[in-house]
């Protein structure tokens, strides 16, 4: 492991359908760490997450991607995934006729039964209740959201890419979802939770913001919630631009 | 078939024939315990055709090589010079505790075999068929059944077929049924053939139901190598709140072929018709869907939906996160939707 990071983003730069979505993207995260990167709705945050997972259409035209010191920028989903690195979606898909607990079970290097229903409970859900259920249009996008973070915390895996587990849950369910995100990684699984809700981000050792499809800061979670909080809701860079249309400047 | 004893840990509490009740029945060893291996591998277990307390009927070829009655339930099989004549009668107000258990293959890798059957379900009974066909070493084998069904008043039939054709693609299995469903009366067919090759199949059910019945129809394959699907499901509504589901689960890799017809009519005051098909396909494979949704009557309604599609890469890409390959992660999800 390079410098000691698990992870390492070095100058990564993305374009989708003729746009830029990424560009000048420089991350590193150490073993353990949660690392919270915030930005708001369409900053980025979700194109870094599948290009770091190496999902289709997401290849990167420069830069590359480290994992534990490894060169990951030309391996696919799968091959990266057995090195420990996972992906939790924001609209997690839907299964016919797959059982959540077959669902549980496929990531899993040791598959028992109890460390089955040990992740269904690390998301406040019932084993009982739960584990026979199709993972599909019968459940509530609540229930599915916290079935996906059950499967990747049943994977153990060293990287954990959590893509706003955060929304479409209420309030309440936020302290379960950071109390899960401590566990993740005392228990080792580092965590890259992305999120565009500041109230999540104390959770974080580290934290970054990402605007238009860059990291614009990195540091201390609570200078980078600040911040958010202060120049991003509303957003400074948008009214800018409303500005500079409005008056003939851009 | 020996008097072997039913498995203690799935089937305790059932007796189990007895020599002299076996040696009545018109086995022949050699081949019986060839057909039940090959039944256990499309999940029967084998203790069942063994048992006096569960009806069963056991064919190779033309071979009739078990067959078991119930009170309430007569089965009569009649040996031709290509398959069997069956007749199957459960008498009126019969509720069969335990699914009967019918069992039709052909161990050579060559051969025809033709079974025609009649089912009678008299009124008010209610019955649960499961049916194992198996054509494990088959090369060039023909598969023909032909059924006529009736559902009593207020009955219930249920009819759940599972093959198997072997590794080779080499069958030909023309499945077809006139069913007929009186008034008040259930019918459910479920017809699955997702594990090895399928060959040529050509699936033909045709169903009308009176007033108030119920029919239901669920055609389930998984196709690969140049195996050719054909099903056709027509289900015809004409009595009052009537109801009908066409059903089809489709999954097609290779250079295989398949084409569904779902038909529903709706010819009676306040009938509810819906016709659902799905099918997946996978590298040059071809899939056609033709929903057919007629309506005879201003209060009927008759509904449909079909999607073919390959598949969603959002569901592999899922998968494949969770370290699975892309071929272990297609398999999953049509295996999914087989099961579904």
């Amino acid at each position: 492991m390079k410098n000691g990071y698990l992870l390492q983003v070095n100058d990564l730069h993305l374009q989708r359908q003729g746009r830029q979505i990424l560009r000048r993207v420089h991350l590193a995260m150490a073993p353990g760490q949660v690392f919270a990167l915030l930005g708001r709705n369409g900053s980025g945050k979700s194109s870094l997450a599948y290009t770091l997972m190496g999902c289709v259409g997401y290849t990167p035209c420069q830069g590359r991607i480290l994992f534990a010191g490894q060169d990951i920028t030309p391996l696919p989903i799968n091959e990266r995934a057995r090195l420990g690195l996972t992906l939790a979606w924001q609209e997690p898909a839907r299964f016919e006729g797959l059982k959540v607990r077959d669902y549980l079970a496929l990531g899993m290097g040791k598959r028992t039964p109890e460390r089955i229903a040990e992740a269904l409970e690390a998301v406040a859900l019932s084993p009982a209740a739960y584990l026979d259920r199709p993972v599909d249009e019968t459940l509530s996008g609540g229930e599915r959201k916290r079935i996906e973070l059950a499967a990747v915390y049943a994977m153990r895996p060293r990287l954990a890419i959590l893509d706003e587990p955060d929304s479409g849950i209420d309030v309440l369910s936020l302290d379960d979802i950071g109390r899960l995100i401590r566990r993740m990684a005392d228990e080792g699984t580092s965590v890259l939770l992305i999120t565009h809700r500041d109230e999540m981000v104390p959770v974080a050792d580290a934290a970054a913001l990402m605007c238009e499809g860059e990291i614009v800061r990195v540091g201390d979670p609570e200078e980078v919630r600040r911040h958010y909080a202060r120049h991003c809701v509303p957003c400074e860079v948008a009214e800018a631009v409303e500005e500079a249309v409005a008056y003939g400047r851009f | 078939m020996g008097g072997s004893k039913a498995s203690p840990d799935t089937l305790a509490e059932l007796p189990v024939a007895t020599p002299a009740e076996t040696a009545r029945r018109p086995a022949r060893f050699g081949e019986f315990e060839a057909i039940v291996r090959s039944f256990e591998r499309t999940g029967g277990n084998p203790a069942l055709l063994r048992s006096p307390q569960v009806v069963s009927l056991v064919i190779s070829g033309n071979k009739v090589l078990g067959a078991n009655e119930v009170p309430g339930v007569h089965v009569e099989a009649q040996e031709l010079e290509h398959g069997v004549q069956v007749k199957v009668i459960v008498e009126p107000g019969t509720r069969l505790e335990r699914p009967a258990h019918l069992c039709f293959g052909v161990i050579p890798a060559e051969g025809v075999q033709e079974i025609l059957s009649e089912f009678e379900i008299g009124e008010g009974a209610k019955a649960e068929f499961i049916a194992h066909c198996t054509f494990p070493n088959a090369v060039k084998v023909r598969h023909l059944m032909e059924a006529k069904i009736h559902v009593g008043r207020e009955a219930e039939m249920i009819y759940r077929e599972t093959h198997y054709h072997g590794e080779t693609g080499g069958v030909e299995v023309i499945p077809k049924a006139e069913v007929a469903v009186d008034e008040g009366g259930r019918y459910t067919s479920e017809f699955v053939l997702t594990t090895g090759r399928v060959g040529k199949l050509a699936f033909d059910y045709v169903v009308d139901v009176a007033a108030r019945g119920v029919a239901e129809l669920v055609v389930k394959a998984y196709g690969s190598g140049d195996d050719a699907i054909t099903v056709k499901e027509t289900i015809h509504l004409n009595g009052e709140r009537a109801r009908g589901l066409a059903k089809s689960r489709i999954a097609l890799r290779d250079r295989a072929t398949a084409e569904v017809i779902g038909a529903t009519e709706g010819n009676a005051p306040y009938a509810r018709g819906h016709v659902d098909c799905i099918e997946i396909v996978r590298d040059q494979a071809v899939a056609n869907a033709v929903p057919i949704v007629r309506v005879r009557d201003d209060r009927a309604h008759v509904t449909h939906e079909a999607a073919i599609g390959t598949v969603n890469k959002k569901e592999l890409e899922t998968l494949m996160a969770r370290g699975l390959d892309e071929e272990e992660a297609v398999d999953v999800i049509i295996r999914g939707m087989l099961e579904a």
